[in-house]
């Protein structure tokens, strides 16, 4: 990983950082109050529209990833990336077609519930538990990296710390009961992250449109200044043309000092080693990603690694029934009064994120263009919290570094936090006995398995991590959802065999992505070919394979579908006003 | 008055058998759901028919790879922009649909 050295710790950053964190933590402890008189479910199912509660899953939806991953990816892979915020933003519309509407009006308010209400087996309901559990420490992980990885670069100090940190704030509130899902909080946590991602890239949009530029011109990304780029961990990197630059280090193996002219192919840069690129020089580029910027503009080289069809396509697939499958973003459809403003929610939420992912395109572009040292390295997930200070100097520049700091601590604190809480409540009321001491025993050994995967994984690009959790998300929650909402032939036994195969094909993908090295490692076969593709895109193999289990052994054991199976179907599908619905508020406990 | 009187008792009844899961209530349940499970599809094949046609296109013409509307290369067009107010049509759509099947389906209810 890379630090940009030279620079002296910005004030005003220091400042929005602590800000962030401050008003999150005030947040929290007043939610409590606001909490403990009632529950806010209940609360906000009755006096919350449509527009709030959408911009509410917004909210605790916008995760790292989205924040400051599309950018990376986008500044580094170009075109092909842009499937990522599409699929984030697609998968609602998935949530739409098939879930929102009947999930409401089976009063259901978690997945582990909605299995116990549909097919009337407690295995079952602690089998999707452990899924939930499994998704949302998973889906963390690449939180924590992220928060790593801001307050690292912006501070200049080791990313170990800031993970650590934002984990601890995060245990620490909501082992303090803090963090409760308050609509109108993640309702603002929406309008901060849109403020923070817009405000900057509109202001670079106007310097933008003022200087001219070629962004399609065949050859590679230029540094506007002299550039001193740090690597931290051995890098491949591929040069188009020759590029004279300072090496301080090893370089393809060898010690290194002084200027060397970098060949046309590619070359390994080791870990320690400092290169100095001149202004105006050209910057290699991370050996997978488009090396010129022509091939970066156009489509179809996909995201690193062979087959790039079969990548967009995958990807398309995880992400757009991931979506359906996230257990943090479900909690929030119980807040909808009916299946109808169920329905409207989803509906906002597609335009809410619409809007958004606009901004972090733009800067992703903007990126290529004015800190294209990042490429080098790859770690273009810092793109976002840099731009602003390197493109527009004095108080201006620091002020939307603040901003852009602030929105992203705000979204890890925001996500990282509604997991935590939805994984603790399932844990404490499903495998402990339901206290409130279970709870904070839940919400901290739930957040530390995180926290140590996030300091002994291999820090892969963010959203790829979030990807692959959407692969496994896909593979488990969305089949046993989808069919149990409109296939009356499903039985507890096909739905557990087919969570456990999708689960264990894009649970091992996953694991191998995270563990699997370096190209070159023991694991090197899942770099290359269609074992890499599938290995780093597993949902279009996983996804088919997880419903195809769930429908056959549904067949085979056809005698064990529940009796009850007719009621529970006019339970979810018909309209509220012929009165067969029912909550399952009751089962709501207070934590 | 009493034709008013005659088919609110009506509404009950057809309620009751949706309610209480008689035959002819298990029946109007089935089309419902097998109504609104087709509409579903439909949208769902039409949206991602879209979507994954533009891969494919791509492929098949090179030159709208290299074609620019406002300056603005055609696939970052569509797929950075355009693809939005899509998808919010597609679920407008569905939400108009869906809510007819519904509104039939009560209808059909207190018939």
């Amino acid at each position: 990983m890379a630090t940009v050295s030279g620079e002296p710790i910005p004030v005003a950053t220091v400042l929005g950082l602590l800000a962030a964190a401050v008003v999150t933590v005030a947040i929290g402890i007043y939610g409590v109050r606001l909490a403990r008189t009632t529950s806010d479910f209940l609360v906000a199912s009755r006096s919350v529209g449509p527009r709030w509660n959408a911009a509410a899953i917004s909210g605790e939806y916008l995760s790292a990833a989205s924040f400051l991953g599309v950018a990376g990816l986008i500044a580094k892979y170009g075109a092909d990336a842009l499937w990522y915020p599409v699929g984030f933003t697609a998968g609602y519309l998935g949530l739409l077609l098939f879930v929102a509407a009947p999930l409401r009006r089976s009063g259901a308010y978690t997945v582990p519930d909605f299995a116990e209400f549909r097919l009337g087996s407690t295995r079952l309901r602690k089998l999707a538990m452990v899924v939930v559990a499994v998704i949302c420490i998973l889906y963390m992980v690449p939180q924590f990296q992220g928060a790593g990885l801001t307050v690292g670069i912006l501070l200049g100090i080791p990313t170990w710390v800031g993970a650590v940190a934002v984990a601890l704030i995060v245990i620490a509130n909501v082992v303090g009961g803090g963090m409760r899902s308050i609509t109108f909080v993640q309702a603002f946590q929406y309008w901060l992250k849109l403020t923070a991602v817009a405000v900057p890239a509109l202001v670079l949009a106007v310097h933008f449109l003022g200087e001219e530029h070629d962004l399609g011109a065949p050859a590679p990304p230029t540094v506007g200044e002299r550039t001193t780029v740090e690597i931290t961990t051995d890098v491949v990197v591929q040069v188009s043309g020759p590029i004279a630059a300072g090496v301080d280090g090893t370089l393809d193996g060898a010690d290194v000092d002084g200027i060397v002219t970098l060949g046309p192919g590619e070359h390994e840069l080791g870990a320690g080693t400092a290169l100095v690129l001149e202004a105006g020089s050209p910057v290699p580029v991370v050996a997978g990603a488009p090396a010129t910027d022509a091939d970066w503009l156009e489509p179809g080289s996909g995201l690193g690694g062979e087959h790039p069809l079969f990548q967009v396509y995958s990807l398309m697939i995880g992400i757009f029934l991931g979506t359906v499958g996230l257990p943090h973003v479900l909690v929030r459809f119980y807040t909808n009064p009916d299946g109808r403003t169920a329905r409207r929610t989803s509906l906002a939420v597609i335009g809410l994120l619409g809007v958004f992912y606009l901004f972090p395109t733009l800067l992703g572009v903007f990126a290529r263009l004015w800190v294209p040292q990042l490429l080098i390295t790859g770690t273009s997930d810092a793109a976002v919290l840099l731009l602003p200070g390197s493109v527009l100097s004095g108080p201006g520049g620091q002020l939307l570094a603040a901003l852009v700091a602030a929105g992203a601590i705000a979204a890890f604190l925001s996500t990282s936090s509604g997991l935590l809480v939805s994984v603790a409540g399932v844990l404490s009321t499903d495998v402990l006995r339901g206290r409130v001491r279970d709870f904070r025993v839940a919400a901290v050994l739930a957040g530390v398995v995180p926290l140590l995967l996030a300091l002994g994984m291999v820090s892969v690009d963010l959203s790829r991590t979030v990807g692959l959790v959407f692969a496994v998300a896909a593979s488990t929650l969305c089949p046993l959802l989808v069919l149990g909402i409109w296939w009356r032939g499903l039985t507890a036994v096909g739905a557990a065999a087919g969570m456990v195969t999708g689960g264990l094909v894009a649970g091992a993908a996953a694991l191998l992505t995270a563990v699997g090295g370096a190209p070159g490692g023991w694991a090197d076969w899942t770099h290359t070919g269609w074992p890499g593709a599938v290995v780093g895109y597993p949902a279009a193999v996983s996804v088919p394979l997880a419903f195809l289990v769930m429908v056959l052994v549904s067949r085979v054991t056809r005698g064990r579908v529940p009796q009850d199976v007719g009621r529970t179907f006019a339970r979810m599908h018909a309209p509220e006003r012929l009165g067969v619905g029912r909550d399952r508020e009751g089962d709501l406990r207070s934590l | 008055m009493v034709l008013a009187k005659r088919h609110g008792a009506r509404i009950v009844r057809t309620r009751v058998e949706v309610q209480e899961q008689t035959e002819v209530g298990d029946a109007m349940i089935r089309g419902l759901v097998r109504a609104q499970l087709g509409l579903a599809l439909r949208l769902a094949l039409l949206a991602a028919g879209l979507l994954s046609a533009v891969p494919l296109l791509i492929i098949a013409f090179p030159g709208l790879a290299e074609a620019e509307v406002l300056g603005i290369r055609l696939p970052w067009l569509v797929l950075g922009v355009l693809v939005y107010p899509v998808l919010l049509i597609v679920g407008k759509l569905y939400i108009g649909r869906a809510e007819r099947n519904e509104q039939e389906f009560v209808d059909l209810a207190d018939d």
